[in-house]
């Protein structure tokens, strides 16, 4: 049962994109196509069940004084297998994720978790913690990805979706589109957020 | 070479913009641009950081990395060396220019986790290990990257010290509307990509 909220607490409630706003950069910059969106957001997640996993193991002997230190030397490790394992097995999205894939080591998501929950809690809350972070953060990254790529390029995962007639706005695949399409989202959610609030206190 | 890096300058500072065009250091980009004068305190502390760091990790990869054929490390060494080289950085200033840790002291322990600082080591690699010069190259592009990443936060909290007093609709208050002043700014400096060379 705790588990299981474990594992939500991370996909909704406190999803590290949309609601504690870390990690941004991969957030705005990878989200151009949906494939790039999942593809990070995955490789993200193996490095955050990996590195909680480990952490939670090592908890006890790392001095607290050095952990900091200890904790990212454990995440670029990580990071480093599944660079290799992109380049070898999916040359096409290594390629296009480009640089993001070695910064996966400053993703403050990671180091965020490592901190504040791998380090006090059991191996197994801890692997699940990482799965519903790292699973929130695919699913918003492809949200965003979903809303740039259908008004910025007219397809869905490379499928064209409204033919030859529409005429896509590029702006959205763009630099300012990552940052507008966030904010337009953020904005959608305080609405939600404010009237629920507010339906609580009349009830 | 004067000419080269003036293009390499430029094109850092507005054409590749780190925080609007290519979005590394996003982060504190939000984070501390409420005021301008903190916001020129980060800036001064990442422009001081990335130079050290361009050069010290410059020196790792053609001394260490490539010598030993352990290139895949790079990620682990170039990491360690902004760790180390930001706690160092820190009591130096700390022991002999107090004045300005002071000013600094609270941004410098935030810049390890930069991806900015990160992305500037590896892109140095990727961009000049095979030209000639490449030392005063990666030196002068890990500057003006940090030099770039100055202005865009300066001007973003300066933007952001007029919204704190204008009348928003309540839902675009705070992160969202912050976002969009960025995405508004961010469409300012697309309009330097057409400097060309």
């Amino acid at each position: 049962m705790r588990g299981l909220k474990v594992f939500l607490n991370g996909l909704l409630k406190e999803n590290p994109s949309l609601v504690l706003l870390l990690g941004m950069c991969p957030t705005l910059a990878v989200t151009t196509g949906v494939s790039n969106a999942i593809g990070m957001g995955l490789s993200a997640t193996a490095v955050l069940i990996c590195s909680n996993f480990v952490i939670s193991l090592l908890r006890k002997f790392i001095p607290s004084k050095i952990r900091i230190a200890g904790y990212i030397v454990i995440i670029a490790s990580f990071v480093t297998v599944v660079q290799m394992f992109l380049q070898a097995y999916v040359p096409s999205l290594y390629d296009s994720l480009g640089l993001f894939i070695p910064l996966i080591v400053v993703n403050c998501i990671i180091l965020g978790r490592a901190e504040a929950f791998a380090s006090k809690n059991n191996i197994f809350l801890s692997a699940l913690d990482g799965l519903g972070m790292g699973l929130g953060f695919t699913l918003s990254l492809t949200l965003i990805a979903t809303i740039r790529e259908i008004l910025g390029n007219g397809t869905w995962l490379g499928i064209s979706l409204f033919g030859e007639g529409f005429q896509p706005a590029s702006i959205m695949i763009l630099a300012p589109g990552a940052f507008l399409t966030l904010g337009c989202i953020l904005a959608v959610i305080n609405l939600i957020s404010a009237k629920r609030n507010g339906g609580n206190k009349n009830a | 070479m004067l000419k080269e890096l003036l293009i390499i300058s430029l094109s850092a500072i507005l054409i590749e913009n780190f925080v609007l065009v290519k979005f590394l250091g996003i982060c504190p980009f939000l984070g501390v641009s409420k005021k301008v004068n903190t916001a020129m305190g980060m800036g001064f502390a990442v422009i001081f950081v990335m130079a050290c760091a361009s050069a010290l990790t410059w020196l790792v990869q053609q001394y260490i990395l490539v010598p030993f054929n352990i290139e895949y490390l790079q990620t682990i060494a170039f990491i360690l060396v902004i760790a180390v080289l930001v706690q160092f950085v820190e009591m130096f200033l700390q022991k002999n220019i107090p004045v300005l840790y002071k000013s600094l002291g609270i941004y410098l322990p935030l810049i390890t986790t930069n991806c900015a600082v990160l992305g500037v080591a590896i892109l140095n690699i990727t961009k000049f290990s095979a030209v000639s010069g490449s030392f005063i190259k990666s030196l002068v592009y890990g500057t003006m990257a940090g030099v770039g990443f100055t202005l865009a936060i300066v001007l973003f909290a300066g933007v952001r010290e007029r919204l704190e007093s204008s009348d928003i609709p309540k839902f675009l208050k705070g992160m969202p509307i912050t976002l969009i002043a960025a995405s508004l700014l961010s469409i300012a400096f697309m309009g330097f990509s057409g400097l060309k060379f």
